[in-house]
């Protein structure tokens, strides 16, 4: 299959790791991926601050960014609800709304593409490490993701999965929520990683880098000896 | 920015600062968890049964109008009054010329939400009417001289001690720490004015169409004795509050008990249906019900967010809402709290001055899971987000995300500006730029790469 990357802009610009070892999993699996350089960001955090005439041109030119691509996959529950979920809502009665829904289908978050459109779980990582698991709200439930990244975390060899408490929490990211309620999103990842860092594991895992940014932030800022690592990372180690 | 955004920031603050009572709030919610999924699991089919329930609902705020006269001429033929208010000054101005007329002297409350919404304990203070509200938690908050908490557990965040303090201070009591006895304090206190009240308010949880009765859920008994022991009972209900048939009492009681508190049924469940009937023992002479608009057509009018009205008001959304846990009840400054009330507030208050509930939200989804009437509660305070950004644009706002989108309609400039973003990092982290800097007081950002993921990508797949 020809796997075009839809890599968030923060991961372009923060993290490019996540990017990088997303695109070496898909390949490892015999997979040809493409990365078109016109994309840039998805438009959520103008779409979630009430922009939605600013979203919507993001929203379009992805489009155009996208079109022809045999499937769209992105290491992010949160910017692939954007695409999949609310790209039809803001294209809708728009001359647009059939090729929204056209790339809603075609478009998979990374884990989920992986268990549920090539029905693989094993993808020959090894990861010798004791790691918990962060849902992100989005994956959880705009994408209603919740197995599917844990089955490929149990198939790594040598890795033990610790479910921790306050297990659906939201981490208290939420785009610019984060920065402009920011005494209300510390009061959540401090709950939220409070839990993760009483797992007692090596890495906070997730599918979701802007929530492994909030909860890396918090934990490094804290000193808890607890790393944020995105599932690909994992997914991608197999020395 | 509105005084109450102002408000809401300060208290917020306070509250999101306070890990003690963050972790009393979480601790009283724990039970709750435990029972709701208990109760949950008895249901066949959980899911099935939402969908149902919200089906009930819809079907009568869809058809309004309609299903409204069809309660109304029964309720009437049961012997009741029905009063029509379509604001809170109007409700407010009947039920002071209900309890005028009648000479009425001390007036008993069951809890209605609805009240507080229409400040109605202040009116009938005002105009000098002795008023005691009988729900435990509704009595606590009226000693303490507080609005609810929590619209479904008003006082969850007093703690025992002070309940007892509060007691001894104001009913003479002697300090103890057994709820049973502290309970016992209360419904002693109460009793006498059950029996010395010339009216009795209530709410209503639903509003049965078919047979024009009046539904009231409750675990204490108290609304019972209100609405049965003084000689006029003046029922208070939003109008959205009807329902077509008794059937779907079925549905909705069972799963408003244990969305709201994790109970199979709620204790007492009673349907009113008019006043003392001739041969009859007891029950209220007259029996007066006042049906509040409050803004409530306005949402009806707006198609996308008109399931908001299938609200039955159990909490389950507040219970479930890391906001709610993390600031507490009072910071919303609303009758409503927790994500169902900053989606409603806006259209009953003004969206200009509580928009900023629906901005208060990692739109993290948990209160559209735990809504037993399928309310798409996030979805919602996006709605609210946007309709603010239309109605009330603000220029920082127009200025960062039409910046934004300049940056990101153009890659090359985003590839250059992400090149000069990651060099001035860590100069930029110091610097009290706008949402940086908030960033940066309590979280840490990862050590910026030399290269973006598009340079990598462009270096390895030459």
């Amino acid at each position: 299959m020809r796997v075009s990357l839809f890599v968030p802009c923060f991961v372009d610009q923060l993290t490019p790791k996540v990017g990088l070892a997303t695109a070496k999993v898909l390949k490892r699996l015999g997979h040809e991926v493409e990365f078109r350089s016109a994309q840039t960001c998805c438009g959520q955090p103008s779409f979630n601050s009430g922009q939605w005439d600013v979203a919507r041109e993001a929203a379009i030119r992805a489009l155009a960014v996208f079109r022809g691509a045999e499937v769209v996959v992105g290491p992010s529950g949160s910017c692939v609800a954007m695409m999949r979920q609310f790209y039809p809502e803001l294209l809708k009665g728009t001359p647009h709304a059939a090729e929204a829904d056209d790339l809603a289908a075609r478009t998979f978050e990374f884990s989920e593409f992986l268990v549920k459109k090539l029905g693989v779980t094993d993808v020959g990582a090894k990861f010798a490490k004791k790691v918990t698991y962060h849902d992100g709200c989005h994956a959880l439930r705009e994408l209603r993701l919740k197995e599917e990244p844990r089955q490929l975390l149990r198939a790594v060899k040598g890795l033990e999965l610790i479910e921790s408490e306050e297990g659906e929490s939201c981490c208290g990211f939420g785009g610019l929520f984060s920065a402009k309620f920011p005494m209300i999103s510390t009061a959540m990842v401090q709950v939220k990683g409070g839990a993760l860092a009483r797992t007692g594991a090596d890495f906070v895992v997730s599918s979701d880098p802007s929530c492994l940014l909030q909860i890396g932030g918090w934990l490094s800022r804290e000193g808890k000896p607890i790393l944020p690592l995105h599932i690909a990372e994992v997914l991608a180690n197999d020395a | 920015m509105s005084d109450s955004k102002a408000i809401f920031l300060k208290d917020a603050t306070v509250n999101a600062a306070d890990g003690d009572q963050r972790a009393f709030i979480r601790k009283a919610l724990g039970g709750y968890y435990v029972n709701r999924d208990l109760q949950k699991a008895r249901y066949r089919d959980w899911e099935r049964a939402r969908d149902a329930a919200s089906l009930a609902k819809w079907s009568a705020v869809n058809d309004l109008a309609n299903v409204l006269e069809k309660f109304v001429a029964n309720f009437e033929r049961n012997g009741g009054v029905v009063h029509w208010a379509r604001d809170g000054a109007e409700a407010r101005a009947i039920i002071l010329k209900i309890a005028e007329d009648a000479n009425a002297k001390a007036i008993v409350k069951s809890k209605c939400m609805t009240s507080e919404e229409i400040h109605l304990n202040d009116a009938l203070e005002k105009a000098g009417y002795g008023v005691v509200e009988s729900d435990l938690g509704e009595f606590i908050q009226q000693l303490r001289g507080e609005a609810p908490y929590h619209f479904v557990f008003p006082c969850m965040h007093v703690k025992r001690e002070a309940i007892s303090e509060l007691f001894a201070k104001h009913l003479g009591t002697a300090p103890t720490d057994s709820p049973e006895e502290l309970t016992m304090i209360a419904r002693r206190h109460l009793r006498q004015l059950y029996v010395d009240a010339d009216i009795g308010i209530t709410g209503a949880n639903f509003l049965v169409a078919e047979t024009g009765q009046i539904s009231i859920t409750e675990n204490e008994g108290n609304a019972r004795l209100t609405a049965a022991l003084p000689r006029i009972h003046i029922a208070l209900s939003g109008i959205e509050k009807v329902v077509n048939h008794l059937d779907d009492l079925s549905v909705l009681l069972p799963m408003l008990a244990t969305a709201g508190a994790g109970q199979p049924m709620t204790c007492y469940n009673t349907l009113y249906s008019g006043p003392r009937k001739k041969g009859e023992c007891d029950g209220p002479e007259e029996f007066h019900l006042v049906l509040l608009d409050n803004a409530r057509t306005r949402l009806l009018a707006d198609p996308e967010q008109r399931d908001a009205l299938h609200c039955i008001r159990c909490g389950a959304c507040l219970n479930v809402c890391p906001i709610f846990k993390n600031i507490g009840g009072l910071a919303y400054g609303t009758t409503y709290q927790g994500p169902i009330g900053s989606v409603i507030t806006p259209h009953l208050r003004g969206l200009k001055q509580w928009n900023h509930l629906s901005g208060a939200s990692s739109l993290c989804g948990a209160c559209t899971d735990a809504c037993p009437v399928r309310i798409d509660l996030h979805h919602h305070l996006l709605h609210n987000r946007r309709n603010a950004a239309k109605e009330s644009p603000t220029l920082f706002d127009q200025l960062f995300h039409h910046g934004f989108n300049f940056v990101i309609k153009r890659p090359w400039l985003f590839a250059t500006g992400g090149r000069i973003f990651r060099a001035t990092l860590p100069l930029l982290q110091k610097l009290p730029l706008p949402y940086m800097g908030a960033w940066m007081k309590t979280r840490d950002l990862p050590k910026a790469p030399a290269r973006s993921f598009r340079d990598e990508w462009k270096q390895q797949n030459v």
